[in-house]
């Protein structure tokens, strides 16, 4: 319960709540609450920061503007998009609270997500941790070396790059060729097994995707059309996106 | 899932033997953006029925709620990176109790942000359960998982399938 009446000044020419349903398709449902609290009950993130999905789309039909798209919570929702999944009337709250990231200036949003998602345009990899293709291919290079050598029937394993024409991309979080590296040959193993005909690209191989959990909608356009320009470059049909 | 196509296909011939008298639980996680985000409840049917081949059907053990009805782990949207630590694992609390009902000794994760999460609560929060990828349980269900391959599994699972 709130402490004290909650005020409203006088009416808004625009709300924050008007401005997301403009660019959701059919308004996002964000006027059709019926404050059931199914949301609220089977979110994991009610409570932190004392809000929950319920509070916070009624704090947007209040016009609370301010306090909307300054609350931290909007970094305490993951947008697991489970309140969406349950509520009887389809209310889009995950795209309300990327729409609360959005309005965020860049340099107040939780830095190492921003890090991360800058660090990603260094070159062009992708990669959050800044990791370049030539280090990848280098680490992938001498451990493929040495489980051809080291693990009996395991002489003719492949991790190619840049293959042209093969039917799968494969992508890699950057978190396995710079931390745990062993964890990249089970999966080699098995493609291998299976007979997939698959590469890893140079151009954009990183998996991950920081851009998008800043909810910057330029950054992370630019990031998915590097990966999308890696796939199409070497004519692949499918692009993996690991584990 | 292209693990269950395959196996089906009988491309990738795993089996249970390895497990049929060690008895170990798995309980697995549906993760957010692959399952309710993504490919419905299709993707994790997809998953189970991979992931009885490989552990016996008998020593899976769902949770609950689960599939598309999932709880997210806490560990998407950034929310790993975003600096808010006890937040993060406040918001974990319902997953941990999640796992924790099953008394799996295994979570299988198939997302990096739930495994880096997963492992993170099981340390806070004392569980001891460990947490792996999916490509390491196939690989040792079919006795091809090199000795260094094995950094998520516990000391039960060390030795098998190894030759000395």
């Amino acid at each position: 319960m709130a402490e004290s009446a909650i005020k409203i000044s006088g009416k808004k020419q625009s709300r924050f709540l008007d401005k997301v349903k403009e660019i959701l398709p059919e308004g996002g449902n964000l006027d059709a609450c019926l404050t059931c609290g199914a949301c609220s009950s089977g979110c994991p993130a009610t409570g932190i920061d004392d809000l929950d999905p319920r509070k916070v789309l009624r704090m947007a039909a209040l016009g609370m503007d301010e306090e909307l798209t300054t609350t931290p919570w909007a970094w305490a929702c993951t947008m697991c998009m489970r309140c969406i999944y349950v509520c009887p009337m389809k209310i889009n709250i995950p795209q309300l609270v990327f729409n609360m990231r959005a309005a965020w200036p860049t340099d107040k949003k939780p830095k190492g997500i921003v890090g991360s998602a800058m660090a990603a345009r260094k070159n062009d990899s992708g990669s959050a941790m800044g990791l370049t293709s030539e280090m990848v291919m280098e680490t992938v290079e001498e451990l493929l070396e040495e489980v051809q050598e080291e693990q009996e029937g395991w002489e003719n394993l492949q991790a190619p790059f840049d293959k042209k024409g093969a039917t799968y991309v494969l992508n890699q979080n950057s978190r396995e060729p710079q931390m745990e590296e062993d964890e990249m040959v089970p999966l080699w193993k098995i493609l291998d097994m299976v007979g997939a005909d698959w590469t890893y690209a140079t151009k954009g191989w990183a998996a991950e995707n920081y851009s998008m959990f800043m909810a910057d909608d330029e950054l992370w356009e630019e990031n998915v059309r590097l990966k999308a320009s890696g796939v199409d470059d070497l004519g692949a049909k499918y692009w993996l996106n690991t584990e | 899932m292209k693990y269950a196509d395959w196996i089906k296909e009988g491309k990738l011939p795993v089996n249970s033997d390895w497990n049929k008298d060690l008895k170990i639980k798995f309980t697995l996680q549906d993760p957010c953006q692959l399952v309710r985000k993504s490919f419905g409840d299709k993707a994790a049917e997809d998953m189970r029925y991979a992931v009885k081949k490989i552990v016996g059907e008998e020593n899976f053990i769902d949770m609950t709620p689960n599939m598309s009805n999932n709880f997210c782990c806490g560990g998407g949207g950034g929310f790993l990176q975003s600096g808010r630590k006890d937040e993060r694992r406040r918001y974990g609390r319902i997953k941990d109790d999640q796992i924790k009902a099953t008394e799996a000794t295994y979570v299988i994760a198939p997302c990096h942000n739930c495994h880096s999460q997963l492992h993170d609560l099981s340390e806070h929060y004392e569980g001891g359960y460990h947490v792996v990828h999916m490509w390491t349980l196939i690989c040792l269900s079919l006795g091809i998982l090199g000795e260094n391959e094995r950094t998520h599994l516990g000391p039960d699972l060390q030795d098998i399938g190894l030759d000395d």
